[in-house]
């Protein structure tokens, strides 16, 4: 017992500096993202938080130095449409959380991160490859119930989680997932549901008496709807065809929502629209093919027209190789591709960064490299979107992680030369 | 090579090197500080079997009524028209195999094309090349068939055999028959005809399969009667046993990180190709998908980089292999295509820049010798009968 004591206190004594660690990485070409990109400069990291930023920055006694000469310093990058920890293998069922069953296909009750699994073998390679922050979003039905924050850092739950909820999901780009057979059956269902949360929420004195007309959801799912009729949690709406993105802008001058589109894969074609009722998207750089007729006029360039014509623009992942969990990691690949397809590269880098996070309300945290703002920093050998580029440090929190991936053991199992 | 040139004559690779003498009527296009490759080879795509838009009525990739589908051919189903053609081509693709889908044991015919447009499959198929014969393991074929079965891997197992059994049958019937012409020909039928032809070795086999200890069965099977096992395809576990691919001269069709979305997947590293590559078996990179298809550039970077990155050091040049003269192996085409030699196909791709590069595009693809895209011709572009008046043009 007192061996096991004594081991507990030498864990706690190890364990306890990393936390209040000062860390200075200096010499790094700096993309602060909330400001002008450093050429040379230092990061200073103090007690979890960024505590200072620039070309000259006094570096106090004591702090743990890491030279990063040549290398470039971002922001922990935000990817903001994933089912981290909550799939972790798509076709085994056990393993699948992100999608409720719901009643009459509404789930705006259901918690997404209640039912996350922080031991997900797919934190550590999507940490590993600079990612820190990604928002779990819930899928399927016609509300699919509410999404998270959560940094990619280590322990339960409660040591991941950042904010809960960050938005409200729902589609409106499939009318039979919606269990409606008809677009325009879907949105008449989405009003009828936005006008009860409405009367719910004007009558719920009388709702307790059972005094109400009846309505068409149950009382949680009503009541986790009002944020988003008093417009304060967002409503992210699937829509892709121009047709779809107009219902949903529609819907949200209607009911003063405040929403946001994902998908969007026509979003181009009615860009000054979106610009004009200052409606972000949520969208790839990496898709093309005009796989359903909703998507006929899918094209690489869609994130860098939308950005030119003044929509915010988060990237995401919108291909067909698991980019919202295994490849979740893939983000720095769409922001190069959103470049070579003709966005700004500094565009590129706040759409994977300070976008995202001023989207779901977390910039006063994470997305930028500020005073004051946690330090979720990585450290990358170049140019964070090119395939040549590795990640050398990643700090969540202000604490450095480096821990193997499954993927690296069974490569380092073996590869040439290991003992197999 | 660097500060080269490439000169196409008449379809074919004229000459290539650091001085050629180009005849004074050749177009002349200056590639400086620009990249030229082999046109890119995709061994693994469904396009045309599973055309965009994916629509129930044109979904005809995969023969799901009975384990053994020996008897149908993918060139049946392709549909010229597919979106997804033109868009291979801008990536760079100048061959692709497109391949029944993975739902049975046996699936069928492939069918190898040029990724050029043509109002016909007859039009596009690559002159001489020998069919490939699409077989699958593991989960799909269980999870198909799992209440008439096969709904295990042993049934698995067990249907290739029985399957087998009935070919060699019927080739010994046949050989007997074409050497002597005595009597009634045996009656023909097309799944065992199909499956003969393998085990005369004029069809390849392209086996789609997972995991390391299920490609040593299907080894084990092909020993069994005496056919040879040309690839297995997305082969997330080679690394584990490249040797042994090595040894039996197997290609392995991989992708550079695809993984986890089902059990078989799990086991996926990125530096898969480069393990399989170090140790010695026939590495090459494949897409099963219309979007990967269109960077498998980008996908060979990931992957050499990861390779590197684990301590293997894959160079530039080994890395090309795995997009042109390895697949151009698999499909016994690498006497025509896969390198830029003289003689050969002029396949051949000028890049913006470093092609393992994120920003870098493919700016022209030559098919046999022929411009087949120019991005900086947007009127010449391949637009397919759907795409008119569906998607808008500049698109």
């Amino acid at each position: 017992m007192r061996a096991v004591l004594m081991a507990l206190a030498i864990l706690l004594v190890v364990a306890a500096p990393s936390r209040s660690q000062t860390i200075a990485i200096t010499n790094a070409k700096i993309y602060p993202v909330s400001g002008p990109p450093i050429a040379k400069g230092t990061v200073l990291i103090r007690d979890g938080a960024i505590a200072a930023v620039g070309e000259q920055v006094p570096i106090p006694g004591g702090a743990q130095t890491i030279d990063a000469s040549g290398k470039v310093v971002t922001p922990g990058l935000i990817n903001s449409l994933t089912a981290i920890g909550v799939i972790e293998i798509g076709q085994v069922r056990d393993t699948n959380d992100a999608a409720a069953r719901g009643t009459n296909n509404v789930a705006a009750a259901f918690r997404i991160w209640e039912g996350l699994n922080p031991s997900s073998s797919l934190f550590a390679p999507t940490r590993n490859e600079g990612v820190t922050t990604v928002i779990i979003t819930p899928r399927g039905g016609l509300i699919s119930g509410q999404a998270a924050a959560i940094d990619l850092g280590t322990g339960q739950v409660a040591d991941v989680l950042r904010r809960g909820p960050v938005a409200m999901i729902a589609q409106m780009s499939n009318s039979t997932a919606a269990g409606t057979n008809a677009r325009g059956e879907l949105i008449g269902k989405l009003r009828a549901l936005l006008d009860d949360v409405k009367y719910y929420l004007s009558h719920r004195g009388d709702y307790d008496r059972a005094q109400t007309r009846s309505l068409g959801a149950t009382n949680t799912d009503l009541e986790s709807l009002i944020p988003v009729v008093e417009g304060r949690l967002p409503l992210v709406i699937d829509a892709d065809s121009v047709a779809e993105i107009d219902s949903a802008l529609a819907l949200a001058r209607d009911y003063k929502l405040k929403i946001m589109i994902s998908g969007a894969a026509e979003g181009w074609l009615i860009a000054d629209r979106l610009a004009a009722a200052h409606v972000p998207v949520l969208t790839g750089a990496m898709n093309n093919i005009p796989g359903s007729f909703d998507t006929l006029n899918q094209r690489q360039e869609n994130a860098a027209l939308l950005r030119k014509a003044g929509v915010p623009v988060a990237l995401v992942g919108n291909g067909d190789g698991d980019e919202s969990h295994f490849n979740a990691r893939n983000i720095k690949y769409e922001a190069g591709n959103a470049v070579a397809y003709g966005m700004s590269y500094d565009d590129a880098m706040r759409a994977v960064t300070l976008t995202p996070a001023e989207l779901f309300g977390l910039s006063d945290k994470v997305g930028s490299l500020q005073s004051g703002r946690d330090a979720n920093v990585v450290v990358w050998s170049g140019d964070p979107f090119e395939f040549s580029t590795q990640v050398e440090h990643v700090f969540i929190k202000g604490r450095e992680i480096k821990e193997k991936s499954r993927q690296d053991m069974l490569t380092d199992r073996y590869k040439p030369g290991a003992r197999r | 090579m660097t500060n080269a040139s490439v000169l196409l004559r008449d379809g074919k690779i004229a000459a290539v090197g650091t001085s050629v003498d180009a005849p004074a009527d050749a177009l002349v296009i200056d590639g400086a500080g620009k990249y030229v490759t082999p046109g890119i080879i995709d061994v693994h795509s469904h396009i045309g079997d599973y055309p965009a838009p994916g629509v129930d009525a044109n979904s005809d990739g995969n023969e799901a009524t009975n384990p053994v589908t020996a008897n149908v051919w993918a060139e049946h189903s392709v549909w010229p028209q597919d979106p997804q053609f033109p868009r291979a081509l801008a990536g760079g693709v100048t061959t692709m195999q497109i391949l029944p889908g993975s739902a049975n044991l046996i699936g069928g015919r492939s069918v190898v094309l040029k990724v050029v447009p043509s109002r016909t499959v007859q039009g596009m198929k690559f002159p001489g090349a020998k069919y490939g014969l699409k077989m699958a393991c593991g989960e799909n074929p269980k999870r198909v068939y799992q209440t008439r079965g096969p709904s295990t891997r042993m049934g698995n197992v067990a249907g290739y055999r029985a399957a087998w059994i009935q070919a060699e049958s019927y080739r010994r019937r046949w050989d007997t028959w074409n050497a002597t012409h005595k009597g009634d020909p045996p009656a023909r039928d097309l799944g065992l005809e199909t499956l003969a032809e393998v085990l005369r070795g004029n069809i390849l086999v392209h086996n789609h399969c997972y995991r390391a200890d299920e490609m040593v069965q299907m080894i084990d099977i092909a020993k069994e009667f005496g056919y040879q096992i040309r690839a297995f395809h997305h082969t997330v576990e080679g690394y584990k046993i490249a040797d042994i691919l090595k040894a039996n001269n197997i290609g392995a069709a991989e992708w550079a990180d695809w993984g986890g979305f089902k059990m078989e997947a799990n086991d996926s590293v990125k530096a898969n190709l480069a393990i399989t590559d170090a140790l010695g078996a026939r590495a090459m990179i494949h897409s099963d998908s219309a979007l990967g298809a269109q960077r498998l550039n980008q996908e060979v970077a990931k992957a050499m980089y990861a390779g590197r990155a684990a301590g293997i050091n894959i160079t530039e040049d080994q890395a090309i292999k795995w997009l042109t003269i390895n697949p151009a192996w698999a499909l016994a085409l690498d006497d025509r295509i896969g390198s830029i030699e003289v003689g050969k196909n002029a396949d051949v791709v000028l890049w913006s820049g470093n092609p393992f590069s994120v920003y870098t595009r493919a700016e022209k693809v030559w098919i046999d010798g022929a411009m087949m895209f120019d991005r900086s011709d947007p009127t010449e572009k391949w637009r397919t009968d759907f795409e008119l008046g569906n998607v808008k043009e500049g698109n």
